[in-house]
């Protein structure tokens, strides 16, 4: 319960006007820093979903959780931790052509990274790379060591969970269940 | 409706008749207000939301308007109106400074559980995000002060939205919504209906009693030996007293309340043992860390009622009733959890649990009692041996001639801990106090709010020096309004309850926690509101018994011994079993 460790926070929620600031102020309040967030259509329509990355530890996920839950525009929060999720991110990477010319490195690279040429300049490439963190940041470094980089971005992590989605089940089971609602 | 009325120079789309469907934005506000059964606002007018107030001249035989003398007051009214009811307080101002000082009291509502609506005017939605006059991010700026909150720019969504707000604000754990309506949507016009309650797929306020968690709990109940009842702010905003008292007595449970639990059950049942928490009583303290069951009912375990988390009631099996399920293991494990409303929980539990009473273990709280009585009670409610009067003494003078029944108000500090411990809380939602939020100046709007909703019971508000300074405006909307709270005004002549801390562990370095005070009296003489300075303690009672006597707004200037402390204590970072009794056990 104290270790800390990353966590994938899945939100799903209206999509209406400052949904998203009532999210983040619930990591604001206990000073917690967001690693990466991303935000989307989820596959029920109409309904939006936030993938929300944190390291942090089990007991404090679960009360982020547990606030999270508590918004009023929020259908269901759940969270994650690493092994319980198929995840995925995008990195783009903007190269001086001149790394290109000399010798067939760069090829090499991008052919071993599995990673992709975009676009084509006469000033700049555009590469392009999805993987974990550490294999972005890889093919970063090493594009480092043969030159300028001239721009560098990464994406928010996409997920999506290993057993069947619980939302859909949540939902599922809102409309069965005898909802006192007063 | 008065036909001079409907004659005055308006825009002729904001008249209001019943017949037309189209209403302009503004009286649609006012519409769904009345259709949610209000007929009281306060609020305070200004550029943004001048259009609502327009359409409120023709509503006026239907809605009162209160104007407070700041914004300020207006939320703390609707609060004290709602704490007092139950039912949804309404309060309004415009855009900019209007909606930024209602804030304290957004938190405050938050903090406290309290549901209100708080509608504020915005700027034209065309200038939205320009800087323009009197613009503010009310939306952004109330996020984290708010149970929900919305931004209308078109007249067709006011309908729902209210509807939204307002079954929010009063349902589950009850709360504050702030709707921010720009001013192009007060003067648009749509087709009025209106269906209250509307079904919002991502809220369900009200979790069914699960049954099996009932169970549990009870066979928990039956056989512990040195069980606790903790009774929170819960009953009451469930409407359960009857049903906790029945408990209470099946199972002679002996129980402690939180400070919003204060006057869920009377303060001189057999089996409630006083107040917990920082200032609480000395055996509902200490006996959290003997029981081995705490029954957690309507509370949240706020730290200045846990003390030192880390050694909080270890030994206990807990038992936590509660609607907000944010709420269940926050700060304190709950072995049995039993997430719903407080009624319905303790009715499901009351016919599972057995009939007992615990002789030996409510003689430990006794005994306690007969302790703190010796050290701290008897002392508290008599003058200073050189002839001063205590907080205590008036409280409790207070509580004798109203036999415990009137409405007591508090500000914030030491009157209000003194006025919790020494009022005889004899019927039910007597206590309006800001606890979760501490917010000084609460208390002469809130007591205005709740003697308005309920002008047949006897409002008294506590309040110190301090505080009375920071709403000493308000004094005018009760002279205005001829409501007739009684203000007791215990003055010191000091931030007394940081001086107190100042005294204790700051080795009296007193900083910055001396007034030089305005003459009182006159003050309130001036905004129409009579009343007395007593210093001696011989004259307290009868000037208590003219105070009470009065028809109208009063104030009863009492001249109170300048260092008296609180005590009980559970210092700052203790646990609750290492509290004092008296300041020599600090040294």
């Amino acid at each position: 319960m104290t270790t800390e460790q990353d966590y994938t926070i899945t939100v799903f929620s209206e999509h209406i006007t400052g949904i998203l600031s009532r999210v983040v102020s619930i990591f604001t309040r206990r000073h917690i820093n967001i690693e990466s967030l991303t935000t989307s259509q989820s596959a029920i329509e109409g309904i939006h979903r936030f993938t929300i990355v944190v390291v942090t530890t089990e007991d404090m996920v679960q009360k982020l959780v547990a606030q999270l839950d508590k918004q009023v525009d929020i259908l269901k929060a759940f969270y994650y931790t690493t092994d319980e999720i198929v995840y995925q991110e995008i990195a783009l990477y903007k190269v001086p052509m001149a790394m290109f010319s000399n010798g067939n490195r760069v090829e090499r690279l991008v052919r071993s990274h599995n990673a992709r040429i975009l676009m084509i300049e006469p000033e700049y490439v555009v590469i392009e790379k999805s993987g974990h963190e550490r294999e972005t940041q890889a093919l970063l470094q090493e594009l480092r060591e043969l030159g300028d980089v001239y721009g560098f971005v990464r994406s928010g992590r996409v997920a999506v969970v290993k057993p069947m989605e619980r939302l859909n089940r949540y939902l599922e089971t809102l409309e069965q269940r005898e909802l006192v609602s007063y | 409706m008065n036909p001079s009325i409907e004659l005055a120079p308006v825009a002729a789309d904001v008249a209001p008749t019943e017949a037309r469907d189209t209403v302009t934005g503004a009286e649609a506000i006012l519409k769904c207000l009345l259709a949610e059964g209000v007929n009281t606002i306060f609020g305070y007018p200004g550029g943004a939301i001048m259009p609502v107030y327009d359409a409120l001249f023709h509503y006026k035989d239907r809605i009162t308007h209160i104007l407070p003398r700041h914004e300020q007051g207006a939320i703390h009214a609707a609060e004290g109106f709602a704490r007092v009811t139950r039912r949804t307080g309404v309060c309004m101002a415009t855009s900019g400074p209007g909606a930024m000082n209602l804030v304290t009291g957004l938190g405050d509502a938050l903090l406290d559980s309290t549901p209100l609506v708080a509608i504020t005017g915005q700027v034209g939605s065309h200038l939205l995000g320009t800087d323009a006059f009197q613009e503010t991010d009310v939306v952004n700026s109330t996020i984290p002060l708010t149970k929900w909150n919305y931004q209308i720019t078109k007249a067709e969504e006011i309908p729902f939205v209210f509807a939204k707000a307002f079954y929010i604000a009063n349902s589950g754990r009850p709360g504050p919504v702030v709707i921010d309506v720009t001013k192009d949507a007060q003067l648009g016009t749509l087709d009025f209906s209106y269906q209250p309650r509307p079904y919002i797929r991502s809220y369900h306020p009200l979790p069914k009693i699960n049954t099996t968690e009932v169970e549990r709990a009870a066979a928990a109940i039956n056989k512990a030996k040195r069980p606790m009842i903790l009774a929170g702010h819960g009953i009451q905003i469930a409407g359960a007293q009857e049903v906790f008292r029945q408990f209470v007595e099946k199972t002679g449970i002996p129980l402690g309340c939180t400070l919003h639990g204060l006057s869920g059950i009377p303060t001189d049942h057999p089996l409630n043992m006083g107040m917990l928490g920082m200032h609480g009583h000395y055996g509902p303290n200490i006996k959290q860390n003997e029981c081995d069951l705490l029954i957690a009912i309507g509370m949240r375990f706020d730290d200045r009622v846990t003390g030192r988390l880390s050694s909080y009631a270890r030994q206990a099996q807990v038992i936590h009733i509660e609607i907000d399920p944010a709420e269940v293991n926050k700060n304190v494990h709950a072995h049995f959890p039993i997430l719903g409303d407080a009624k319905q929980a303790l009715e499901a539990l009351l016919p599972l649990v057995a009939s007992r009473t615990h002789k030996d273990w409510v003689d430990s709280f006794l005994a306690c009692r007969a302790i703190e009585e010796e050290k701290v009670i008897r002392k508290a409610i008599l003058p200073t041996e050189d002839g001063q009067i205590r907080m205590g003494m008036a409280v409790k003078l207070v509580s004798d001639q109203t036999k415990g029944r009137a409405i007591v108000a508090t500000d914030v500090g030491q009157h209000q801990m003194m006025a919790a411990r020494y009022y005889t809380f004899r019927d039910t939602n007597q206590w309006v106090s800001s606890g979760g939020a501490g917010t000084m100046g609460y208390g002469l709007p809130a007591a205005f709010g709740a003697k308005y909703a309920q002008p047949h019971r006897e409002v008294v508000a506590f309040i110190g020096d301090g505080g009375f300074q920071m709403t000493i405006q308000e004094l005018g909307m009760c002279a205005q309004w001829h409501v007739g709270v009684k203000i007791v005004l215990l003055d010191n002549n000091f931030l007394g309850m940081v001086r107190q801390w100042q005294q204790l562990f700051y080795d009296r370095r007193y900083s910055s926690v001396e007034l030089k005070n305005p003459d009182f009296v006159k003050v309130a003489d001036g905004f129409g509101v009579p009343g007395k300075t007593v210093s001696d303690p011989n004259k307290l009672e009868a000037a208590i018994a003219d105070m009470l006597a009065h028809d109208g707004p009063y104030l009863l200037h009492v001249k109170v011994a300048k260092e008296e402390n609180v005590f009980p204590m559970v210092p700052s970072g203790a646990a609750v079993d290492e509290i004092v009794l008296e300041p020599s056990e600090l040294l």
